[in-house]
């Protein structure tokens, strides 16, 4: 069980950086600040950040910032980078056109 | 720590975290929100395709899906601090074939007959309306007020600004059961039995608010499905409006950021063949018929890249409209839940309703035709 306020107390208020403007997702321009600032507003997992900021939610799926994000979120959270659960990954593998994914498993072309 | 509240709610989905909000507005911010897992909007909430829409649905659903609407969503951005993405330039719901005007036609006279504005409209009209859709397709309904949001971002705006403003919350908290206390429901026990006690419970749960009121002997019901969705690459910016079909073969829209995303039905052959439920996979199977169905409405769409797929559970209810409803049985127990697969629209007036319900004022519209026993025959 977190207690999400309690959380919030323990890691203290957001203090700004100098790096923050740093662009850490690529894909959707999100900087090391937003991803930080988030945190300090009650975002305390991948899952959410990436719902609430977009950043691993481009054409790469987050394969280029994923550990970067965990990175910045587990010193933010002050817990070890392996106590933050990575966001889920989800087919197809890579980005691919509507007209090709259309062709499987449907009626065999004859 | 205080596990004592005026209000528990369990579920930390749009309806849970919209409930807390709209209590908070109103002063009572003495409210507990337990979500089961570790992420705010884990379940139907993050998952869903965007659609506030009042066109399609039950007239028992029509008045608060109209309310919400015309009150709550067009200043929902600005009282939340965070963009919902809400845009409502209208709903065109297809078809191809005569079978599918039949349909569309008794949707919107009965839509018509409680006042909303949905008419008929043909081929030309559909072109004029978006004018990247499919030459075969013969006519639709069209409701001008119907739009789309963006869920993520809706949920968790409710959750970040009732957070800022006092109410409490508890993630990885999965709930057991409720116990009742001198005939009143007022506690709610946790996996590792943590107790927490309130005044009022609101369930919303989802699917799993099932099980829960199990607990104390009250049974709903309603069953799961699962339903998949799927995201483009940013596109070009073609269009604002929300696409439907008289089939039901899939809807969606394009977002502010330039994908298109869509969702569809997965059929049952997924669900029997699902080894285990709670990995919520998506099916190639879907994804592959759902690229198809697109095509042949929007064909534009053909080298449109998907970058990603994901499913959610449905919380259906027997008859299709949700239970949102006080029990007599259990007194202090507050249901909200079976939304199948149409709740993400309704979330605000549902949460906002919710806070009138434990306020025990009187709702924005009424709702009794969602009680819990309305199954029950009448002697
Ligand atoms: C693919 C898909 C597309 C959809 N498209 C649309 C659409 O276009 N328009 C529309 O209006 N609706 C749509 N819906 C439906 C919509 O998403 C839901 O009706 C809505 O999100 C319901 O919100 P909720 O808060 O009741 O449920 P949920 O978001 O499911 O929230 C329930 C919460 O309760 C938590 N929980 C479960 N068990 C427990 C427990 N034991 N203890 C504590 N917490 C628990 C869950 O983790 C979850 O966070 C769609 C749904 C899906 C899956």
């Amino acid at each position: 069980m977190i207690d999400i306020q309690e959380k919030l107390k323990e890691i203290g208020p957001y203090v700004e950086a100098p790096d923050d403007y740093m662009l850490v997702c690529r894909c959707e321009e999100v900087t090391k600040g937003e991803i930080r600032k988030a945190v300090h507003e009650g975002f305390f997992t991948i899952e959410e950040i990436r719902r609430y900021l977009r950043s691993g939610m481009g054409l790469c799926q987050g394969q280029t910032c994923g550990k970067l994000v965990k990175g910045i979120v587990s010193r933010e959270l002050k817990v070890a980078p392996t106590e933050v659960e990575p966001a889920v990954s989800r087919a197809p593998m890579r980005p691919m056109e509507m007209e090709i994914l259309a062709e499987d498993g449907g009626v065999a072309h004859e | 720590m205080s596990r004592v509240a005026d209000t528990i709610i369990i579920g930390g989905g749009v309806v849970g975290c919209a409930a807390a909000y709209y209590l908070a507005k109103a002063g009572n911010s003495n409210v507990i929100v337990l979500e089961g897992t570790k992420s705010i909007g884990h379940g139907g909430s993050s998952r869903n395709g965007g659609g506030v829409r009042q066109s399609g649905r039950d007239v028992r659903e029509l008045p608060y899906a109209m309310y919400g609407i015309k009150n709550l969503w067009p200043n929902l951005s600005e009282e939340l601090g965070v963009d919902t993405e809400y845009t409502q330039k209208g709903n065109l719901r297809l078809g191809k074939t005569e079978e599918h005007l039949k349909k569309l036609n008794t949707l919107a006279s009965n839509a018509q007959s409680v006042g909303l504005d949905v008419r008929m409209v043909d081929a030309k009209e559909v072109k004029e309306i978006c004018p990247y859709l499919a030459d075969d397709i013969i006519g639709a309904s069209w409701c001008p007020t119907d739009g789309h949001a963006n869920p993520l971002t809706t949920t968790l705006g409710y959750y970040k600004r009732s957070l800022e403003m006092g109410v409490k919350y508890y993630t990885d908290a999965p709930v057991k059961e409720l116990r009742k206390i001198k005939g009143k429901v007022r506690q709610v026990v946790l996996n590792d039995g943590t107790v927490f006690e309130g005044e009022s419970i609101i369930l919303a749960a989802g699917y799993e608010s099932r099980e829960i009121a199990r607990t104390v002997g009250v049974d709903i019901p309603m069953t799961r499905l699962i339903d998949e969705a799927l995201v483009t690459e940013m596109q070009p910016h073609m269009f604002d409006i929300m696409l439907g079909t008289a089939g039901g073969d899939f809807y969606g829209h394009q977002a502010h950021h330039g994908s298109f995303v869509f969702g569809s039905d997965s059929g049952y052959e997924v669900v029997t063949d699902m080894k285990d439920p709670s990995a919520m996979e998506t099916n190639s199977l879907t994804l592959s018929a759902s690229c198809r169905a697109i095509m042949s409405y929007v064909p534009a769409l053909k080298d449109a890249k998907i970058v990603r797929s994901w499913a959610g559970w449905l919380d259906n209810a027997f008859d299709g409209v949700p239970f949102i409803s006080r029990v007599d049985e259990a007194p202090g127990l507050i249901l909200a839940c079976g939304f199948t697969g149409h709740g993400f629209g309704t979330a605000p007036a549902v949460g906002l309703m919710l806070s009138q319900m434990v306020a025990g004022e009187e709702t924005v519209v009424d709702i009794s035709a969602l009680r819990y026993d309305r199954f029950k025959p009448i002697r």
